[in-house]
């Protein structure tokens, strides 16, 4: 069986398909909007004039023509057949670990903080107990907004409800894959959901194609469905009754659901209330390494492996970032790769591609991070007299704080380690050495497969539909969601015209200008100061994110902002696409307070024809600084929608997202 | 005039081929140009105001067909139109009070006051010199109008002062261009010292520890700065390099060389940086009559960014830079696309760039547009050198610069 899977909460369902190994394609549930891959009849072009956001939502979707049936009301009430299920789900179990887990992680986080990798990786208790209803409402507000559109709201609500009760009540995705069925197709999926919330709201539907597909999943079907998950749950609470210590049952916040096991329910409760305090504590994100604090950057360079040099003339307001002379301490480091015991050499290569630069874009950083770390606990053994689980996260740590020497760690890959080092500390401890290694290097490569590869179809099958023939997209820098989305779309035979906004110093544009030309695109490039010439020829912006903060802030190459903004003062839908693992609970204002610094040389050197040599002599000039930021936060405000694994879904929707999925990943 | 013909030729031949940069010294060649034009055209007897204005239109519309998109040679054209419409209504109407006082004798009017027809002066001419703004409107003139246009006919017609004219002639010929080519170079000293007289006011407008964010490089925008840091202010200075020609690493250089602290960012960063910026202060290309802004590329990006933030956007610009004409889109119109090759290599690009590979139309387009233009809405304040003004006053301010008849050259 999958030794991966701890004493605790294991639903049945769960353990058949992870036997069905890492062949079975992972599902991704979706909320919000979604569209059928299948576009409905010609839409009209949505007009430009009016306001950005609710205009790409609503109007650009597919089926947002479809004759507006009923009346939405904004804030809606579940059916009530999801009511009993959502109570039903309050009483099953949040594998939670014992008070012992919970000292051992703590002891665990002491050892080490250091740099931008922000570890909180104690996302163990669930939400509150009420978050269920919360969340539905929230959604319906959301959309409270298109009321016109209310044949696709009704579908796509109750749906977005049905999902949150599953989300809530799985510890795993497994409900979740039975619930949509074993078709790996985004299509079927899709169009299956989409039945499934239909019926429940019972609609009249207009098209041919999607009714017919309805009678595929008849009403037994779903019921059937739904009697297993069912049953798993409740053999999993039990389970996790017995397991768990049990304690003074104190009166349950909610009203005791109607079928089983009420002492279940309440001591379970009982733990969450304690746990969900405990996790309230050390959910206040802990703060970045702040560079003018002296002691601990003393402190943090007695340990360093990577000898950096700090650069003479620092920008004032970014004292708080590090700022270290770049490149020369290359050579040196890539000599002692074979003589270096603290680090696997696997984890070394890779910080010293980050240091050089040789590795960019946040997917690939993050997936040259994970196969090091794999190939590092492939190699790893247990010295003798220690625990596995201590031992290994010390190692990772070490690992980590090289990591952030060699190039702050993007939000993204915080989130990755904070994953491993959850699957680490949630490893039974009657798993023997070889075997827990392999659960935990198929976990990372299931991390990447499902929520980076498989993430980035999904996201392509989405965001193709926002393409039309005859548009003119707009694409800032590179990045590689946005390039697969644009060679899909071509693929799939629409024409379209797209331009490339670049910028200095790096000039990624240009590596996604070749490809795209090599593939017969139609191109045009151009530089960041231009975008407001070119702006007004654009019909769609499309951005890649490096992260989104749960306040809706766009966290992203610098220079997105810029492009967002000129975007949303010529009234153009900005769509971000955004893998949700990127998605954190932070919460960010300004470009300032958290950033990245770049080489400030690569700004000082300009290709000027006349006077090459004045940086040189302007160097050593104190009035002079060189500021190369690396990334900006655009506002929430000018993002009309993001793209995601889960689906399509307003910057607003960011934080639920973070709450209701991040947590049941990081349990998993 | 063989000479002058050929420095005009010249003059084109540099428009064309974009050899003066900057508005600045277009403005001082154009003026500089135009005052040989004038002291080598040999007026005739008659008519000698229009004879002049005709032949600055003629060489002025050469002179804007060779680079359109460079407002100031326009500006000064129109400027220079403006100055002999004016000596001549001056002259006028020093003939025309020189006809009123007649009788009184009256001696405050200037030189040539008494007695001295004005040759081939039409009635219309003398009937706006009646109305001119040369005399200030006052409640006495308004009700005294009627009696002052009966006169005209009366002057212009008169033949009682033909022998006089002839005797004066030569003399009015030359009071009219002397005073024409005097009104010039006052032009050009307006347009060489308009830096110091938009400096003078950094001081009311910078305070101490202040952020400003500069993008592009500007004469005026770094003696503004400098003329605060003369005064003991200290602040800090973000400039944007301004690619791809990167204008703004040029400006840093100076300004560093003047002992300001200054700090290079990319164009991409603008938007992080401008919160933390308590001024945007750029220097124009040409300001248009409805207050809108033609700057290097990149401005409008940067004056979104400092509405969004409630950050002052200050635009500086010398009296030759504004145009009085209304834009209809101007990003386009009064656009200019440079060379591909500042953006993207030709040797690596080239196959994509090529209108010969077979398919017909280059796959690669690149866009490099030299200027960008902001609307007066995101534009807190103008400063000229004759003070502070609103987005909404720029019109009146160019109507005191320029007359009406020349608008449409």
């Amino acid at each position: 069986m999958d030794p991966r899977r701890g004493p605790l909460a294991v639903p049945k369902v769960r353990r058949v398909d992870a036997a069905a190994g890492p062949l079975a394609v992972p599902k991704v549930r979706r909320v919000g909007f979604f569209t059928s891959i299948e576009p409905s009849p010609e839409t009209p072009r949505p007009n430009r004039s009016l306001s950005g956001p609710a205009e790409a939502i609503t109007s650009s979707s597919p089926l947002s023509d479809s004759p507006s049936g009923q009346f939405i009301s904004p804030v809606q009430i579940p059916p009530s057949r999801h009511h009993s299920d959502n109570l039903a789900s309050r009483a099953a179990p949040v594998p939670v670990p014992g008070p012992s887990a919970f000292r051992r992680q703590l002891a665990n986080d002491r050892t080490l903080h250091v740099g931008s990798y922000n570890p909180v990786d104690s996302l163990l208790g669930t939400s509150p107990p009420s978050s269920n209803g919360e969340v539905s409402e929230d959604s319906g507000s959301l959309f409270g907004f298109q009321r016109s559109d209310s044949a696709k709201l009704s579908a796509s609500f109750p749906n977005g409800g049905f999902d949150m009760t599953v989300a809530v009540r799985a510890p795993g995705e497994s409900e979740a894959k039975v619930a949509t069925a074993s078709t790996s197709d985004g299509r079927k999926k899709n169009v299956e959901a989409s039945g499934e919330s239909e019926s429940v709201a019972t609609k009249p539907r207009k098209e041919k194609e999607t009714k017919s597909l309805k009678e595929k999943t008849s009403k037994a079907e779903r019921r059937a469905i739904q009697e297993a998950q069912r049953a798993a749950k409740g053999e999993g609470s039990k389970r996790a009754g017995e397991s768990s210590r049990p304690k003074p049952s104190k009166p349950a916040k909610q009203p005791p659901p109607k079928k089983e096991a009420p002492q279940v329910t309440s001591s379970v409760s009982e733990k969450r209330a304690v746990s969900v305090e405990k996790e309230r504590r050390m959910d206040v994100p802990q703060t970045q390494m702040q560079y003018d604090d002296k002691s601990r950057v003393d402190k943090a360079k007695r340990r360093s492996v990577v000898e950096q040099t700090e650069s003479k003339n620092k920008v004032e307001l970014f004292l708080h970032l590090p700022q270290y002379e770049r490149g020369n301490q290359l050579p040196n480091l890539s000599s002692n790769i074979f003589t270096l015991d603290t680090i696997h050499h696997a984890v070394y290569k890779v910080g010293l591609q980050h240091l050089a630069g040789d590795i960019a874009g946040d997917n690939a950083r993050c997936i040259a991070m994970l196969h090091a770390f794999q190939e590092a606990i492939n190699d790893y053994t247990t010295p003798p007299m220690k625990d596995l689980t201590m031992d290994l996260t010390a190692k990772i740590n070490g690992y980590v704080s090289f990591l952030i020497e060699c190039r702050p760690l993007s939000m993204s890959m915080g989130n990755a380690i904070r994953f491993l080092k959850n699957q680490i500390r949630k490893l039974p401890v009657d798993l023997s050495e070889p075997e827990a290694k392999a659960s935990l290097c198929s976990e990372i490569g299931r991390f990447i497969d499902e929520k980076i590869l498989l993430a980035d179809k999904v996201i392509v099958q989405h965001a193709v539909t926002k393409i039309r023939d005859g548009e003119v997209l707009l694409t800032y820098g590179f990045s590689c969601v946005v390039e697969m989305i644009l060679l899909y779309a071509h693929e799939i035979g629409r024409k379209f015209r797209v331009v490339i906004v670049d910028s200095r110093p790096n000039l990624e544009g240009q590596k996604l200008l070749r490809r795209l030309v090599t593939r017969g695109l139609d191109c045009t490039y151009t530089h960041i100061n231009a975008v407001s010439y070119i702006m007004g020829e654009v019909t769609r912006v499309f951005l890649g994110a490096s992260s989104i903060f749960s306040n809706g802030t766009l966290y992203s190459k610098v220079g997105t902002a810029c492009v967002a903004m000129v975007a949303n003062a010529f009234s153009v839908p900005v769509i971000v696409c955004c893998e949700a693992y990127k998605f954190h609970e932070r919460v960010l204002l300004d470009s300032i307070c958290s950033n990245e610094l770049g080489d400030p040389d690569a700004i000082a050197n300009v290709p000027l024809r006349n006077n090459k040599k004045h940086s040189k002599t302007m160097d050593n000039n104190k009035n002079l600084q060189f500021l190369n930021l690396m990334y900006d936060s655009t506002p929430a405000e000018y993002i009309s929608m993001i793209v995601t694994d889960y689906g399509m879904i307003p910057p607003t929707s960011i934080p639920v997202i973070v709450r209701e999925y991040r947590r049941e990943d990081l349990l998993l | 005039m063989p000479d002058v013909q050929s420095m005009v030729l010249e003059f084109v031949n540099k428009l064309r081929k974009r050899k003066i940069e900057g508005s600045q010294a277009t403005a001082r060649c154009t003026v500089e140009l135009l005052r040989s034009v004038i002291s080598h055209h040999r007026v005739p007897h008659a008519n000698q105001a229009s004879a002049l204005i005709d032949a600055v239109k003629a060489v002025g519309a050469q002179l804007v067909a060779a680079n359109p998109v460079e407002l100031a040679v326009g500006n000064v054209v129109r400027r220079v139109l403006h100055i002999i419409r004016e000596e001549d209504l001056s002259l006028a109407t020093a003939a025309v009070a020189g006809f009123d006082l007649l009788d009184a004798s009256d001696d405050d009017e200037d030189v040539n006051g008494k007695g001295i027809g004005y040759p081939g002066m039409s009635a219309a001419v003398v009937a706006a010199a009646a109305r001119s703004t040369l005399r200030p409107p006052s409640l006495q003139t308004l009700l005294e109008g009627t009696p002052e246009s009966a006169t005209v006919p009366y002057t212009s017609s008169s033949g009682a002062d033909s022998e006089s004219k002839t005797a004066d002639k030569s003399s009015v010929t030359r009071k009219l261009k002397h005073d024409v080519i005097e009104g010039v170079n006052q032009l050009i000293h307006e347009i060489a010292g308009c830096h110091e007289q938009i400096a003078e006011q950094a001081i009311e407008h910078i305070h101490q520890n202040e952020v400003i964010l500069t993008l592009g490089s500007s004469r005026t925008v770094l003696e503004f700065l400098c003329a605060a840091k003369e005064k003991k202010r200290s602040f800090r200075v973000f400039v944007a390099e301004g690619a791809p020609r990167y204008q703004g690493h040029l400006l840093a250089k100076e300004l560093v060389a003047r002992g300001l602290q200054t700090t290079v960012i990319t164009d991409s960063a603008v938007f992080a940086m401008i919160s933390r910026v308590n001024m945007v202060i750029i220097g124009a290309h040409a300001v248009m009559a409805n207050g809108g802004v033609i700057g290097p590329v990149g401005v409008n990006m940067a004056a979104l960014a400092a509405k969004k933030h409630a950050v002052p956007f200050v635009v500086l610009a010398g009296s030759h830079k504004l145009c009085p004409l209304y834009p209809h889109n101007p990003e386009v119109l009064l656009n200019e696309l440079r060379s591909p090759s500042e953006l993207l290599d030709f040797g690596e690009f080239s196959d994509c760039l090529d209108f010969g590979s077979g398919s017909g139309s280059p796959l690669v387009q690149v866009v490099n547009p030299t200027f960008d233009y902001v609307p007066p809405s995101l534009v807190s304040l103008f400063i000229t050198d004759t003070g502070g003004h609103n987005p909404s006053y720029m019109y009146r301010l160019i109507a005191d610069y320029y007359s009406a008849d020349d608008l449409v050259m």
